[in-house]
């Protein structure tokens, strides 16, 4: 379905993603961890084709999608849509407006100037809403929203895209753990219900083990570790993060049952 | 994600949302195309009337609009072996141009400076004569350069002086007004932190704004410097000095020097591209530096 082939990607002379390859045969939930700064952001900026790589090819069921240019290339990131840290929605539009961007490519220029959708598309934006739980605030400007709920729109332009692939980088680092979980269930119910193939960056541990079929380790630009959650040991997490003997899972989670337990942890000590 | 008929009302939240969203949509479509065609009406309208009152009409004047460059490019053309050497003759007029379109931009920034800070509020050295700082600024900005330049050369003689003066007053005001709303966003804890210490306004002013606003005031002073070099050149045809008078003597002279005036569309063309480029190369390097 997806080969990435020794795809690389410099910044003067620094290598931010080193020859990565990977293979994904059918759609799976895919997340990637590490340390900021491990490449795993340029990764999928370039999955989605909003940076160019510098070399390396990603091939979508046979096409070469790091050849694409203009129109072609647009098509593909319609076809591979992207969910963000900060939400990139526009904060002074309404809600529905909002996701029936997701049907930009397919909609010519003029008539998206002046807000011009097909009611079909108007109505399939609401029960994409609805789906995802926030068809109330449909009417609202996006700023008026939480952060959780704005992360949600975010998910339902994503799926007014009809993409085949969803990209996620870091959909929770700015989310209470209330939100993060509501935000990551409902990207899981993406993938089993419609079939799609889901690439999270997450930044913690306990989030990729509960979600993720399969978790991509990367440190300094390389993948270090590629397989199940259950292959993910405290070793190998150590060596993806860099860190020392001292370091534990609860460090690096955000979930609300890990936080106490490491509080619990340490007030005897 | 299957499709529902489209009108069903009262069958659940997601029904009376889509309704609702609908009913306000088809609202909003109205008024934005009321107020279109309201807008295309006025244009229309305007246009008429606009065209009525005209000596000439629209239409019929349309087909002429190229005979004059026209004619002026085919006897440059024909003259074109003294261009090189008109080039020359003008040249010294053209550096008239550029040194009153400089002298009038440093001391219409410096006055804007000033003007600046004392109408920002959190800055300003009297607070209660922000007010009048600002219409000061106001009937600077208000008063076209030329209207000046005419009252100025009536009093002081023709000459590069007045037209400098009038640009300089009219700067102030422009800049001083952009100088004004940079400043509005600096921070004012260095301000604070120098203000402990002791320091005069002018010292807070020029130790605690000023680095901060410096990139943008200078980035605008350039801008203005183009604007300037405009200015200055179309002032000459009031009779200030400068590459607008030698324009508006070959121009009025009519068919037969209508090579001199071509050198000195290329001049003036030439400075302002130079100049364009050279402020907007230092504008770019200014804010590239500001992020780093």
């Amino acid at each position: 379905m997806l080969t990435i082939d020794a795809l690389t990607k410099r910044f003067g002379p620094k290598t931010a993603v080193d020859a990565v390859s990977i293979q994904v045969d059918k759609p799976a939930m895919i997340g990637i961890i590490g340390r900021s700064g491990a490449g795993k952001s340029t990764f999928l900026r370039m999955l989605n084709r909003l940076t160019d790589a510098s070399a390396g090819r990603i091939l979508f069921e046979g096409e070469e999608v790091t050849r694409l240019s203009g129109r072609a290339r647009r098509a593909w990131q319609s076809r591979c849509a992207m969910i963000f840290q900060q939400f990139n929605l526009v904060p002074r539009m309404d809600v529905v407006s909002n996701v029936l961007h997701g049907t930009l490519n397919r909609q010519p220029s003029l008539a998206t100037m002046f807000n011009l959708y097909p009611q079909a598309d108007i109505h399939r934006a609401i029960e994409i809403l609805d789906r995802l739980g926030i068809v109330e605030e449909a009417p609202k400007r996006a700023e008026a929203l939480s952060g959780g709920q704005q992360q949600r729109v975010a998910i339902a332009r994503a799926l007014m895209q009809d993409p085949a692939v969803i990209l996620a980088d870091e959909p929770i680092a700015s989310l209470d753990p209330m939100n993060a979980q509501v935000v990551m269930q409902s990207l899981r119910r993406i993938h089993e219900e419609d079939g799609r193939l889901v690439i999270a960056n997450l930044h913690t541990l306990d989030t990729a083990r509960r979600y993720c079929d399969r978790v991509i380790g990367m440190r300094d630009g390389r993948v270090v570790f590629d397989g199940t959650p259950a292959q993910l040991t405290a070793g190998v997490a150590r060596d993806i993060y860099g860190a020392g003997a001292d370091f534990s899972e609860a460090a690096t989670s955000t979930a609300l049952e890990t936080l106490d337990r490491s509080a619990r942890q340490r007030v005897p000590a | 994600m299957t499709d529902v008929p489209p009108t069903a009302p009262d069958r659940g939240p997601v029904h009376q949302v889509r309704d609702s969203y609908m009913a306000e949509l088809q609202r909003r479509r109205l008024y934005g195309g009321l107020t279109l065609m309201i807008f295309a009406l006025l244009m229309v309208s305007g246009f008429m009337v606009a065209n009525d009152r005209n000596a000439g009409g629209f239409w019929s004047g349309i087909s002429q609009v190229g005979d004059y460059p026209a004619e002026v490019l085919a006897e440059a053309w024909a003259m074109r072996a003294d261009l090189p050497a008109l080039l020359a003759e003008f040249f010294p007029a053209l550096i008239e141009t550029l040194n009153i379109a400089a002298v009038s931009t440093l001391i219409g920034a410096a006055a804007g400076l000033l003007l600046s800070l004392l109408s920002t509020r959190g800055l300003a050295r009297w607070p209660r004569l922000i007010g009048l700082f600002r219409r000061i600024m106001d009937v600077m900005r208000a008063v076209p350069e030329i209207v000046v330049a005419l009252m100025l050369i009536f009093v002081l003689g023709g000459g590069p002086v007045p037209a400098m003066i009038a640009i300089a007053i009219h700067t102030a005001g422009a800049l001083g007004k952009l100088f004004s709303e940079v400043a509005e966003n600096a921070d004012l804890k260095p301000v604070e932190g120098l203000a402990s210490t002791g320091a005069t306004w002018a010292q807070r002013m020029w130790l605690g704004v000023l680095p901060q606003v410096a990139p943008n005031y200078l980035s605008y002073a350039l801008l203005r410097f183009e604007i300037n070099i405009r200015a200055s050149a179309i002032l000459g045809f009031v009779g200030a000095g400068g590459l607008g008078y030698e324009l508006r003597n070959a121009m009025a002279w009519g068919p037969g020097r209508f090579d001199e005036a071509a050198a000195i569309f290329l001049l003036l063309f030439g400075a302002i591209v130079f100049f364009d480029q050279l402020s907007s190369r230092t504008r770019n390097r200014l804010t590239e530096g500001q992020r780093a």
